[in-house]
């Protein structure tokens, strides 16, 4: 058969109504909705788990948009603060006669220390700064809210309990491994473990009255029953009194040393309580029970309360989670952005419109094109590197300052502005060039009379986006040092060391302070809110400013 | 396209335009002439050897089937081909008997003197006053505020559009319609008072009754100026135009008086092409 023939011959048929037929539609109508089926899989996958990033920073961080604060009723007394010279009163001693309410009675001078703790460490500067304020205060009762310190907050919280599990697990099971021995018994209404006791007179001598380190032999005795545990934990099952029941044995029958005989040792209260089955709780060592006793005071006199924790956005850093804020991290990541915005908007507008309205298209023009894709690909860490070499190292300029970060971080936004920028001025339909070109506008005319405003939604949004990057960037301010503590904001300025939001959250996350906890989560969700904020920002400018055509 | 391949190519040079100039349009004076432009993209060439002539106050109309070079040759009068990269031209233009491509000329107000209309109407995505507003304002055509005005209600009556937008001149004028934007493009390309004004199938978009208007402005432009156009349309051709260039292959096969070149045209492939057997 010719090649001919085989053009020529009809195309058999098709049977639509065929089996074969109706399986491939069934098939492709199963194709189509699977393919559905994947996108929204997807879908709800990124959706969910951006759900639950979302709600673990909300339930993580919401604490620390309030603090727990005392209503202290302080005496400026005159005796201890000058009228005419505030800054320099004992305010401690205020702050201590203002606690005194609620100090228990009888309490001990250290006892009535450890109240003042109960507030934060800030607290007599608190009062400095209001009566400096306020001179005319003094002589005259005030009434400040003051912060109490973490473990207070995080009590009152109800983050960290008030009392804890007194035994570790390790603790219970050595206790059950003994139980089902049978060493342990109730004896003489006393919970009590009866050991063999090898009385070593290398250790113990006879008196009267017996004398030896009692204390050491029953530990050993006590070791022999599990000679595989090497814990110091398992010897304070051993009631205080105990060696006392070892010695009181010697001294009742001293033929006994130099023997193997069985002697009943109490336990201590954890320990019997765990035998009765109650589970054996401690007050928690953050807390003394003085403490406890006059936080509780506090609490039923009703002066502790807990309002919206604006410190968080308007003090700067503190050693002191009750205390720190974000104002100092906002600060300086503004001055960053700031700079990194004066630098890389001109800067990458200039390029992107030389490379694509100017530049010849050969080898070279080609490698800059393609080195500003692998810059806008390169891991910040590195920026931040040739940041603290060059910046740092060869032009000498301040260590942990926003000025550097800022150019740091536009080396970064760069690429980012000038790939966005590039695109957006191709997308400037040609026909707009050519209408402004015929009628004699010249190249500069062509494009900043009509390419560049077209094109300005697009290079909006993608400075826009380029910023919030950078606003999130860490490594970078890492490695020249702009994670600086800040307990000013006064302080700060462009060549001033400083802090930025993400670099404050590193550092409050490394903090071990329970309260830092929910500060990094809150200081995340404010990051996150100036996020969003810049991204709202750059969809509306887009819609603004876009022009149909 | 097939058909004609297999023809025999009678090989016709195009009319020398010193003789054309004789005998067709007398009464004209010669605005613009180009001498052997031969126009290369790249490798690829696309004009080869246009001799041509444009006179003043006429519509000479460039015909053709698509590819035939005569948008090309279009964008060669007013040096729009410049600003496309690879683009290799050899050949003598002149305006006014001045040759556009040497070098002393500014390419940016020739394209003054050369005004230019697209296709697609493309006005700038401002107001419909700023449109018109922007040549003059550019080439300093107007002193004062009253000035521009004058100048754009003029542009745009000349383009027989002011009596249609004279109260919305602030809205933007890509609110208009199709019609209404080119000849609001129109208006643009005539506010700079150019000497030439060169149409790119400036109706090709546009339906018969937005075309009807434009070919009127067109009938009505050239009383004071010189108006080349692309087309596609045979009749646009022969309704429209004084003079007819036919273009075929990137070669200029005839031009002469558009009368003689839609009933009596020299060459077969002209006379194929008028009677529609090709293109």
């Amino acid at each position: 058969m010719s090649d001919a023939q085989t053009i020529n011959r009809q195309p058999r048929a098709a049977n639509w109504a065929s089996d074969a037929a109706r399986r491939r539609v069934r098939r492709r109508y199963a194709a189509d909705r699977r393919l559905q089926a994947y996108g929204i899989i997807a879908i709800a996958l990124a959706v969910g788990l951006l759900g639950i990033l979302v709600t673990s920073l909300v339930s993580t961080g919401f604490p620390a948009f309030v603090q727990t604060k005392v209503d202290l009723a302080i005496y400026v007394d005159p005796s201890k603060v000058d009228p005419k010279d505030p800054a320099n009163g004992n305010f401690r001693a205020l702050v201590r006669e203002a606690l005194a309410p609620f100090v228990p009675e009888g309490a001990t001078d250290k006892q009535k220390i450890d109240v003042t703790k109960i507030l934060t460490s800030d607290a007599p500067y608190i009062v400095r700064d209001y009566v400096v304020d306020h001179p005319d205060t003094v002589g005259k009762t005030v009434t400040l809210p003051i912060a109490v310190s973490d473990p207070y907050d995080q009590l009152q919280k109800g983050v960290i309990p008030k009392e804890v599990d007194a035994l570790s697990w390790s603790q219970v099971r050595y206790f059950e491994r003994l139980q089902t021995r049978g060493v342990v018994a109730e004896e003489g209404g006393r919970t009590s473990l009866k050991l063999e006791v090898y009385v070593d007179p290398a250790r113990i001598e006879a008196g009267p009255p017996p004398s030896g380190d009692f204390a050491a032999v029953a530990r050993d005795s006590l070791q022999a029953y599990l000679p595989d545990v090497h814990d110091t934990a398992l010897f304070a099952m051993l009631a205080d009194d105990a060696p006392d029941a070892l010695a009181n044995r010697v001294a009742e029958d001293p033929s006994l040393i130099g023997k193997t005989a069985q002697v009943i040792f109490p336990v201590a209260k954890p320990f019997a309580q765990l035998a009765n089955g109650e589970s054996p709780k401690v007050l928690n060592p953050r807390f003394t029970s003085t403490q406890i006793e006059a936080f509780d005071t506090m609490v039923a006199k009703g002066v502790v309360h807990m309002p919206f924790n604006w410190e968080l956005f308007f003090n700067a850093d503190s050693r002191f989670p009750e205390r720190a804020g974000l104002a100092g991290a906002v600060t300086g990541s503004f001055y960053a952005l700031l700079v990194c915005f004066l630098l890389s908007f001109p800067i990458g507008i200039a390029a992107a419109i030389y490379l694509e309205e100017f530049a010849p298209k050969n080898r070279l023009t080609d490698l800059i094109e393609v080195n500003i894709n692998n810059l806008a690909a390169v891991p910040s860490v590195v920026f931040g590197l040739l940041g603290l070499a060059v910046f740092l190292g060869y032009f000498g300029l301040p260590r942990s300052a926003p000025l550097v970060g800022g150019m740091v971080l536009s080396l970064m936004t760069l690429p980012t502005i000038i790939i966005a920028t590039r695109a957006a001025l191709k997308a400037v339909p040609p026909s707009i060039r050519e209408a402004a070109l015929g009628i004699g506008a010249s190249k500069h005319q062509v494009i900043l009379h009509h390419v560049l405003p077209l094109a300005m939604p697009g290079i909006l949004t993608g400075t826009i986006i380029g910023m919030a990057q950078a606003l999130g960037e860490t490594a970078p301010l890492l490695l020249i040092g702009m994670n600086a503590f800040i307990p000013s904001v006064e302080s700060m300025g462009i060549l001033e060391p400083a802090t930025s939001l993400p670099t404050q959250i590193y550092s409050w996350a490394d903090s071990p302070e329970r309260g830092f906890v929910s500060r990094t989560s809150a200081a995340i969700l404010v990051l996150l809110g100036f996020l969003v904020v810049m991204n709202i920002v750059a969809i509306t400018l887009r819609q603004m400013f876009e022009r149909k055509w | 396209m097939e058909a004609n391949v297999a023809r025999p190519i009678i090989r016709v040079q195009a009319p020398a335009a010193a003789q054309l100039s004789e005998e067709v349009l007398p009464s004209h004076e010669l605005k613009m002439t180009a001498r052997d432009v031969n126009l290369w993209y790249g490798e690829k060439q696309a004009l080869f050897d246009v001799s041509l002539d444009i006179f003043d106050s006429s519509v000479t109309a460039l015909i053709g089937p698509s590819g035939c070079g005569k948008s090309t040759f279009l964008r060669c009068l007013d040096r729009m081909n410049d600003v496309i990269e690879g683009v290799r031209m050899t050949g003598d233009i002149t305006l006014d008997g001045e040759n556009i491509y040497a070098p002393q000329v500014d390419p940016v107000q020739l394209r003054a003197r050369v005004g230019m209309v697209f296709q697609k109407p493309n006005p700038f995505p401002k107001s419909i006053f700023e449109n018109v507003a922007y040549g003059p304002r550019i080439h300093g055509l107007a002193r004062s505020k009253a000035d521009l005005e004058e100048i754009v209600v003029k542009s745009l009556t000349r383009a027989g559009l002011f009596e249609e937008v004279k109260d919305r001149l602030q809205e933007s004028g890509t609110g208009l319609s199709g019609g209404q934007q080119q000849r609001l493009c129109i208006a643009r390309a005539i506010s700079v008072n150019p000497e030439v004004l060169l149409m790119d199938e400036p109706c090709s978009a546009l339906d018969p009754i937005a075309t009807a208007r434009i070919e009127t402005l067109m009938d009505e432009l050239r009383k004071s100026l010189c108006i080349v156009i692309v087309t596609h349309s045979m009749q646009q051709a022969a309704r429209v135009s004084q003079r007819t260039a036919f273009f075929h292959l990137g070669k200029l096969v005839e031009v002469g008086d558009t009368t003689k070149m839609f009933t009596n045209p020299t060459d077969v492939r002209t006379q194929d092409y008028v009677t529609g057997r090709f293109g």
